[in-house]
């Protein structure tokens, strides 16, 4: 049987814009294994981002459910949905969101505190994270000294702090150039298969398929069809990618 | 970390000295902009301090002034009670002072939602980050108000020893105490020291409270929301 990390199931979200009712997703039922890199591909306004936030617990759905590990999520207390955010999920944006008052040590630190570390702990592993995404030498520049990728390199670092099982990355390569894009892409590849970490990526960089074992294609809140990594190869052939 | 599937633990508390170093550390390093809020708060609670302290001059020196024979207190009215007119610019200082600084400290908290939001992606309970900003602006608070209760004080010493001269310090109101002014008329003096507390005080929770509506209502929202909500 697989090993289902993330499952949902007919989430419905809808956004009140004035009298008007929004409904970004529609119904998304989805089953993600563990240790998959999965993309949520589709346009901008067509929900994907929507849906990586109901993952997270970064939102709440207007229906349906969403379970991590089969928990359901809107069974949790305030309390245990912090302790989730903080232990389980490691988030990656599109615009970083590093706070800026801070070095890079001290925001990848920051979840550890949350979390109880010591402050040798902290700073022992913070050194090592930062080490392992190939930002040894600058851990002590705060955000606007470093150049994007460097920014989401700490991101990345970041999200790994408490060794969640989930990395979400939602536009990770957005603001990025293609070389920078490509270089984040394949660092949270090798997290995901030297690690083990399971990734749900929403995206619509092209480059991101290759990488991924499964694809789920999302148009107008609606899942429109999940390909996997064989099906994908075969397109990537023709439009010609890497 | 090892965990059990679908065990889901109960967040821990943030040690109060790990919340006192974060928000020293965010004021120091937005020092100008830090700055530029304490001065709302310095501007607010100086203007008050220092129309409170000259009523207080000019009534201590009412009846010394009656005394001496001076007269340099035309505009109140006879029987020596404070005049309409400052009642009226006292209620004004107090209005700018309390409009000033809930203005400030909204702006300074709403320019940092997405913060808030991001913290509540790592794992920041709400009162985390109401914490947080509770110690913040009370440290602006203070800081403002208690400067800005001197600079008011100061300002309105040396507009008066214009007026009265060096009597000013030998009658100075420095503590509370009642007047008589005549018969069944009472001057009340509330007292330098007393004005600077309660300018200092003022200000600070002025301060605290500005800054705790907006942070308690940004943590309470869900991190996707707070982060997306653009200033």
């Amino acid at each position: 049987m697989a090993d289902i990390v993330v499952k949902t199931e007919d989430v419905v979200k809808e956004y009140q814009m004035g009298d008007n009712v929004l409904r970004a997703l529609d119904g998304i039922s989805i089953e993600i294994e563990r240790g998959e890199y999965i993309s949520l591909m589709g346009p901008s306004g067509s929900g994907k981002s929507t849906l990586f936030n109901m993952i997270g617990a970064l939102d709440r759905p207007t229906g349906g459910h969403v379970f991590i590990d089969g928990q359901d999520m809107s069974q949790l207390s305030q309390s245990q949905i912090a302790w989730f955010r903080c232990h389980r999920v490691g988030y990656i944006f599109q615009s970083y969101n590093l706070l800026h008052v801070m070095t890079a040590l001290e925001n990848v630190t920051l979840p550890m505190i949350f979390a109880g570390l010591s402050a040798s702990q902290r700073n022992d592993k913070g050194a090592e994270l930062l080490e392992l995404v190939g930002l040894g030498d600058r851990i002590d520049h705060r955000p606007d000294e470093l150049s994007g990728g460097q920014r989401q390199r700490v991101a990345i670092a970041r999200a790994l702090a408490n060794d969640p099982s989930i990395i979400l990355a939602d536009e990770p390569t957005a603001n990025l150039d293609t070389i920078t894009g490509r270089e984040i892409i394949d660092l949270i590849k090798q997290l995901n298969t030297e690690e083990k970490v399971t990734v749900i990526s929403a995206t619509h960089d092209l480059k991101m398929l290759d990488v991924s074992d499964r694809i789920v294609d999302i148009r107008d809140g609606l899942v429109e069809r999940i390909r996997n990594r064989d099906e994908i190869e075969i397109e990537i052939g023709e439009v010609g990618g890497h | 970390m090892e965990q059990q599937h679908g065990q889901i633990g109960q967040q821990i508390e943030l040690p109060f000295m790990e919340s006192l170093r974060i928000s020293f550390q965010s004021l120091k390093i937005r020092f100008g902009r830090s700055i530029i809020t304490t001065a709302g708060i310095t501007l607010g609670i100086a203007f008050m301090v220092s129309v409170l302290t000259n009523s207080d001059f000019s009534n201590a020196m009412k009846e010394t002034g009656k005394e001496q024979g001076i007269t340099t207190f035309e505009e109140d009215d006879e029987e020596g009670r404070v005049s309409t007119k400052e009642i009226w610019l006292i209620i004004m200082s107090l209005i700018v002072c309390v409009v000033g600084i809930a203005n400030a400290m909204l702006m300074a908290v709403t320019e940092r939602f997405r913060e808030i939001g991001t913290m509540k992606c790592l794992g920041a309970l709400d009162r985390f980050i109401v914490r947080l900003f509770l110690l913040e602006s009370g440290f602006q608070g203070l800081a403002g108000a208690l400067i800005g209760a001197l600079i008011g004080t100061l300002g309105s010493i040396l507009l008066n020893l214009k007026n009265y001269g060096l009597d000013l310090f030998f009658y100075f109101p420095l503590f509370p105490k009642k007047l008589q002014a005549g018969p069944g008329n009472e001057i009340v003096i509330y007292g330098v020291i007393v004005i600077i507390l309660f300018g200092a005080v003022l200000g600070m929770l002025l301060a605290v409270i500005g800054a705790a509506f907006p942070a308690w209502r940004a943590a309470k929202l869900p991190p996707a929301e707070a982060m997306r909500t653009e200033v």
